[in-house]
């Protein structure tokens, strides 16, 4: 157990991993009719979602052998944390090699590891390790607003309804994901960059100051939402606990 | 003495029992003691249940897991032993929770995952002001874990799943938060589905909330489509249009035979304006090729694509959902109802969403016959009617009646039915046990609001709700939606709640009023409150704007936004029309921020200006979203600025620089506090931006 640091996410993995509850109560394994020598991530990792509810993708993984080419019929059991509901948990590839599930998060905000495990023909498993994001209600609201004032510069991938700001920019602002920058930053000092802008801690006057735009609870919203999908994960500054 | 000794050697007891006696209570004294002890352990019941509840196993757990922190004393200070209690009488709470979840406001353990010592997340609401149950329903007085969280025998509510907490968001709030997109959606849906035209649903204070689809009048159907793809639609509505909210009643052959005859022969005439040479235009175009690339970039130019959906070759969606999806138009509509509609659509269906386009009679046809190109030659292949019977017809009525079609659609010789559906004002509060629920089915109020919302029709023979094709998402939206009416909704003081935002009735006056309806200003654009949220809010357009870039831009609507499509159609108007609207916008959508006066008449000084632009490309890092200068600048966010001088009025600058959000809610742009001098100074160099390049480069 993780003791000298508090970071909650990789706490919600760790103490409630493998046992998730499958769909149906007499769930027994199909039987494989292949098995493959590899199995990689086709989408729906790292997506993020209110708690308990349903991912907006599907999770898909593919199983592949070791010519790269997909295999069908390959057994992929999927598990996730306590509380993550599985619709199926387990299955067989279809005729493009993948695996679909319908993931829905647990209750605790926070980072949800899901490994999906297919086994080879020597009888070894092979693990692939994803990783999605439950948001409580502060993240929530944090993630709308970033939707709603942030995303056009922040966010370097352009959609038809939103086209991205990022290339425009001299100065380049740093995605929310990005850990190894923003995790070194205090709640003060984004609470000081977001209200009070660039120029506050001496950095870029592209940034606007939102200080007179959001209240504080919706900067600390933000700052929540930052926090969680902030990649490496964030790890919260001070309480250090003692030892039994 | 001796009548005792008689007495006892007359009842012989058993030996065990006279073994018994002569150990224990063979005299006084140790009677006495041992009486004591029987005593004193019926005494100790008391104390061990209290000892063994589970709130109190809880609480010394709580104990222990704090006197391992760093901050144990501190958090033993918070800590309160003994059963804790939020009693708030108008609200009708009395919660215990906090007996067991003594942690709910520590924020220095948020690593504990392990309930009942979680710390409560942020949320704008405080439990002592707002109480548990009210959000998480359970009972609030229960102190087992069991009672408190389950449903049993003798109580009704259990905890809610998280993915349905919004939903008691909703109780006290009707208008849209921001951090609840699960009930923002449900609530939308119960509109835009339709679902309000068979179920009546009344909000708290008492207002009927309304359907927003607009389901057509089927008074002249006749005129507007063939019997055959009554037929096909009826069967299955998706199969012609994935988007489609009309949902699928799982009639049978012979039903949707009938419905079809019935509705056909209830049809009157319309008083469609056919145009022989739009009709002729049309047929033309099938097999000119050159007519049809004029025919597709008028569809182009029109901007129909704004509003209306097309299935493309790689079978996505492309256009807007404002209006239906054209794929098969061609399968469905009759030309001469086409040639109609695209002319003037408010003669068929006066409150259309539909604009009247100023199309003359070629174009009309150029446009019914690229339509009536977009057709589906599988979907009424298999389609064989015979004429309709007397019988059939019969039998068609009848059906209508009972599935209530003339719940949501204006049909001759029915009427429309009222409270069709049952009410869902309380539904949030059903009693599990009033409920039939589904094989397979768990028996909790939300299981069965999604199941039913999901599968109508598992639920028994007979039944007439239809089928819908909704993902598991917008599901879960939905039954958020239905939760938040419910008995305490109802019950809860209207000082605590957030009344829904009265509807707006607001309709403009006169000439010009005219002319906004007959052109569906209210389809894309809101004014004063009412209308869509596809183009920019009009309200105080007539501050904003000056009249010759608004003259101009009824001419020649462009987009002001680099990374925006444009969407406006230019709707052929009149120099009088044009007039007629812009003096009105003009005059009446005005705001009392934008202080005309206070800005010079005769233009600012030059220093100003340069003042202006310092600020501009250094203080306030404009460029970050807006392009002044299209060499070096390249904001893509807000309009481009290069025309702003003759586009907007100075006094309409200056309040948005000193805040944007007060004329525009929600707008991206911030307020930056702005002192009036900084402001000014930039007011003058935007004034000065009247794209003089360009004017520059045609007199070279």
């Amino acid at each position: 157990m993780n003791r000298t640091a508090c970071i909650m996410p990789l706490l919600v993995v760790a103490a409630s991993m493998g046992c998730s509850r499958q769909s149906g109560a007499n769930y027994s394994l199909p039987k494989p009719a292949a098995s493959g020598a590899a199995i990689v991530e086709s989408s729906g990792g790292k997506q993020t979602s209110a708690v308990g509810t349903q991912l907006p993708q599907p999770v898909v993984v593919q199983v592949n052998d070791d010519q790269g080419n997909a295999v069908t019929g390959a057994l992929v059991v999927l598990r996730g944390p306590n509380g993550v509901f599985l619709d199926p948990a387990a299955g067989l590839t279809d005729s493009s090699g993948q695996f679909t599930s319908n993931v829905s998060l647990g209750t605790i905000p926070g980072r949800y590891q899901l490994t999906a495990t297919t086994t080879t023909k020597a009888g070894k498993n092979l693990d692939l390790k994803m990783e999605e994001i439950g948001l409580g209600y502060q993240e929530m609201l944090g993630s709308q607003l970033n939707d709603q004032y942030c995303a056009r510069c922040h966010n370097q991938e352009s959609t038809p309804v939103r086209v991205s700001n990022y290339d425009n920019l001299e100065t380049k602002p740093h995605a929310f994901t990005e850990g190894d920058t923003l995790n070194k930053m205090s709640d003060a000092d984004l609470l000081a960059i977001i209200s009070h802008g660039g120029p506050a801690l001496n950095k870029s006057p592209l940034m606007a100051p939102y200080g007179y735009t959001l209240s504080k609870s919706e900067i600390q919203a933000l700052i929540a939402y930052i926090r969680m999908v902030s990649d490496p994960p964030y790890g919260a500054p001070g309480i250090v606990y003692a030892q039994k | 003495m001796g009548l005792a000794l008689v007495g006892r050697s007359e009842l012989k007891l058993p030996a065990p029992i006279e073994k018994f006696r002569k150990t224990f209570l063979g005299n006084v004294v140790q009677t006495f003691a041992w009486m004591s002890l029987l005593l004193l352990v019926l005494l100790a019941i008391a104390p061990a249940k209290h000892f063994f509840a589970d709130w109190h196993r809880y609480q010394r757990g709580y104990e222990r897991l704090i006197s391992r922190r760093s901050d144990a004393v501190t958090l033993r200070r918070h800590f309160q032993p003994g059963i804790q209690q939020i009693w708030l009488p108008e609200m009708g709470v009395v919660d215990r929770c906090t007996t067991c979840h003594s942690a709910l406001k520590e924020t220095t353990l948020v690593d504990v995952t392990t309930q009942p010592y979680r710390y409560h997340p942020p949320i704008p609401h405080k439990p002592e002001e707002m109480g548990c149950s009210i959000c998480h329903r359970g009972q609030g007085t229960a102190t087992s874990v069991e009672e408190a969280h389950k449903s049993t025998l003798a109580w009704e509510e259990p905890l809610l799943p998280a993915k349905y907490l919004e939903s008691s968001c909703g109780q006290c709030h009707q208008q849209d938060l921001k951090g609840t997109p699960q009930l923002n959606l449900g609530r939308k849906m119960l509109g835009e589905y339709g679902c309000v035209h068979c179920h009546t649903i009344k909000r708290p204070d008492g207002s009927v909330i309304t359907g927003t689809d607009d389901p057509p009048s089927l008074a002249h159907v006749a005129d507007k489509t063939s019997r055959e793809w009554i037929f096909a639609w009826l069967k299955d509505p998706q199969a012609y249009s994935t988007t489609s909210t009309m949902p699928n009643f799982k009639l049978s052959d012979d039903d949707a035979r009938d419905i079809s005859a019935f509705l056909i022969s209830s049809s009157t005439p319309a008083s469609l304006k056919v145009v022989q040479a739009s009709l002729d235009q049309a047929k033309k175009v099938k097999d000119d090729a050159a007519l049809q690339t004029k025919a597709a970039s008028l569809y182009g130019e029109s901007f129909c694509a704004s509003c209306h959906a097309v299935q493309n070759a790689a079978g996505n969606l492309v256009g807007g959902n404002v209006g239906p999806e054209l794929t098969k138009i061609g399968s469905k509509a009759k030309p001469e109802w086409l040639q109609a509609w695209v002319r003037n659509p408010h003669d068929y269906d006066p409150p259309t969403a539909m604009p009247h386009y100023r199309f003359n009679d070629q174009e009309v046809g150029l446009l019914t016959g690229f339509l009536m190109g977009k057709a589906d030659a599988d979907l009424l292949a298999n389609v064989h009617l015979d004429a309709a019977t007397p019988d059939q017809v019969a039998h068609g009525k009848r059906l209508v009646n009972d599935y209530g079609c003339a719940a949501c659609h204006e049909i001759n010789g029915v009427k429309r039915p009222e409270n069709f559906a049952p009410e869902l004002t309380k539904i949030g509060s059903k009693p599990v046990n009033q409920l039939a629920f589904a094989p397979g089915v768990q028996h909790t109020l939300y299981d069965y609001i999604g199941a039913k919302i999901k599968q109508p029709r598992a639920f028994g023979q007979g039944l007439k709700m239809p089928q819908y094709t909704f993902a598991p998402t917008q599901i879960d939206a939905l039954v958020n939606a239905l939760l938040s009416h419910n008995e305490r909704a109802l019950t809860i003081p209207a000082a605590k709640t957030v009344p829904a935002l009265p509807p707006s009735h607001y309709e403009p006056a006169g000439k010009a009023g005219q002319l906004i309806s007959d052109l569906s200003c209210f389809s894309c654009h809101a004014i004063n409150g009412r209308g869509g949220d596809m183009a920019p809010d009009l309200t105080w357009e007539g501050s904003s704007v000056q009249r010759e870039w608004l003259v101009q831009f009824f001419r020649n609507p462009n987009t002001l936004r680099p990374a925006l499509i444009r969407r406006m159609p230019r709707f052929n108007l009149t120099d009088a029309e044009i007039n007629t609207l812009t003096d009105y916008i003009l005059a009446v959508y005005q705001s009392s921020r934008v202080d005309r006066d206070s800005m010079p008449l005769s233009g600012f000084p030059p220093a100003q200006v340069e003042q202006g632009k310092q600020l501009y490309y250094s203080k306030y890092g404009c460029q970050a979203c807006h392009i002044i200068d299209t060499k070096q600048d390249k904001g893509y966010i807000g309009p481009t600025l290069t025309h702003v001088g003759s586009r907007l009025t100075s006094a309409w600058v200056y309040a948005w620089m000193k805040d944007p959000s007060a004329l525009r809610p929600g707008t991206q742009e911030p307020k930056r506090n702005m002192s009036d001098e900084d402001a000014r100074a930039l007011t003058a160099f935007l004034m000065s931006q009247k794209g003089g390049e360009k004017q520059e480069a045609k007199k070279r």
